[in-house]
């Protein structure tokens, strides 16, 4: 289309491609405020927000993807979308790091008395083993 | 000669067996395939990210963060991702093997080794040495997602940021076919040469809010999504490493089940050849 500048839009995630094509206008939630990208727009990198990026393909198709935050890249003919799977929040992700570390000092914990159901089932079977052998031998003796 | 009811229920016994380690070979296959589309998936955005980055470390020669800064190594950091379940042939040995000599490398090397482990096999193996566990995630399943990571990685990265590790190293099992897994070492941080090969252009961005909080979360995010490729990447090998172990279990068990058959069959043999002798016996006693 030589009349209507159309501009390459990507969106990823880390699980997988969500959109990829051209588009008349990309609308993203920044930080600082919503951005509408026109064709030809200047460099800029800035950092999403969770909400929604919208896409106008140049047919006047709309198309809608949920973001929980990411990074927006404009090039002059290229925007690419970083976005992130999940929603962050500087508190959302503290508390999923102290999970973490609450689950390792619970396995560190559990070292001495606590043995799983796999190494309990090792320790029957062994044992059981020695009571066939003590059996054997005593039927030999016998 | 033993009974042919024993043999008998042997046999059957054996090939219960078989016919679970069929099926645990067959559902294998199939979430190795999909293990595999999603490490495709996820290769675009690694990809991208570092594009950004080489864009942005290249347009800020002056600004450095803390992780393109290399320090000396004084405490070393590794992220182990193993299986949550077993019977994946040698694939958990090699990863913890392989971890082992890096970890007595670093120690040789005067270094405090702290670790960080994904999945449960590792939990069980690591807790008995006694080394500092920082942060543990098990329980992720045949479809690892971002967000279980995170906190996980927000751990030893915090951990690095505040100089109590200078270097993290990030160990899972690499995919190479279906036959082949080997484990792999990779450093995380700080980050070495990013490949900024393919920039044809050089600009300068316009930053919102500024550039360090912006490299910031981008190298956070990269940090992160190499770790999620490492789980999605050991899920695949994990599933490839089960699908040959149970196909040999399979075959061992096929191989049984034909000797079984034949000491069946000659017991039966041996049996029958009796009863008549001991008929033509008795009919010739009378």
């Amino acid at each position: 289309m030589a009349d209507a500048p159309t501009i390459q839009v990507d969106i990823v995630s880390a699980e997988g491609e969500l959109f990829s094509g051209p588009a008349a206008m990309v609308f993203a939630p920044a930080k600082e405020g919503d951005l509408g990208i026109y064709p030809r727009h200047a460099p800029l990198l800035t950092l999403l927000k969770a909400g929604e990026v919208r896409v106008q393909t140049p047919d006047g198709e709309e198309h809608h993807f949920f973001v929980g935050g990411g990074a927006l890249e404009v090039q002059p003919t290229k925007v690419t979308v970083l976005a992130d799977t999940a929603l962050r929040a500087r508190d959302i992700d503290e508390a999923a790091a102290l999970a973490a570390k609450q689950r390792a000092e619970e396995a560190l914990k559990d070292k001495a008395g606590h043995i799983t159901i796999a190494e309990a089932q090792a320790e029957l079977v062994r044992a059981m083993a020695q009571l066939k052998l003590i059996e054997r031998l005593r039927k030999l003796r016998g | 000669m033993p009974g042919t009811k024993e043999i008998r229920s042997k046999i059957a016994s054996v090939k219960s067996t078989q016919k679970i380690t069929k099926a645990m070979q067959m559902v294998a296959t199939s979430k190795m395939r999909r293990a595999q589309e999603r490490m495709k998936l996820a290769r675009p955005y690694a990809q991208k990210m570092r594009n950004v980055i080489g864009h942005l470390t290249e347009a800020n020669p002056d600004y450095r963060h803390p992780f393109l800064v290399t320090r000396d190594p004084r405490s070393v950091g590794v992220i182990v991702i193993s299986t949550d379940r077993g019977l994946a042939g040698g694939l958990n040995a090699n990863i913890f093997k392989q971890t082992l000599l890096l970890l007595r490398e670093w120690q040789g090397k005067g270094a405090q080794v702290s670790l960080c482990l994904i999945g449960s096999k590792g939990l069980t193996f690591f807790r008995r040495l006694g080394l500092p566990i920082l942060a543990n995630v098990s329980g992720l399943g045949d479809r690892p997602h971002v967000k279980d990571l995170i906190g996980t990685v927000k751990v030893m990265l915090d951990a690095y940021r505040a100089g109590e590790l200078d270097r993290l190293f990030l160990v899972n099992a690499q995919f190479v076919n279906t036959m082949t897994q080997k484990p792999c070492v990779e450093q995380l941080l700080p980050i070495e040469a990013l490949d900024t090969e393919g920039l044809q252009e050089h600009w300068d961005y316009i930053y919102e809010p500024d550039a360090e909080g912006i490299l910031d979360g981008l190298l956070m995010r990269y940090i992160e999504s190499q770790v999620y490729r490492g789980a999605v990447e050991n899920v695949a090998s994990e599933m490839a490493a089960r699908m040959v172990a149970m196909g040999a279990a399979s075959d061992n068990a096929g191989k049984l089940i034909n000797e079984l058959q034949l000491i069946y069959n000659k017991a039966r043999q041996a049996a029958i050849t009796k009863e008549l002798s001991e008929i033509v016996g008795g009919a010739a006693a009378v």
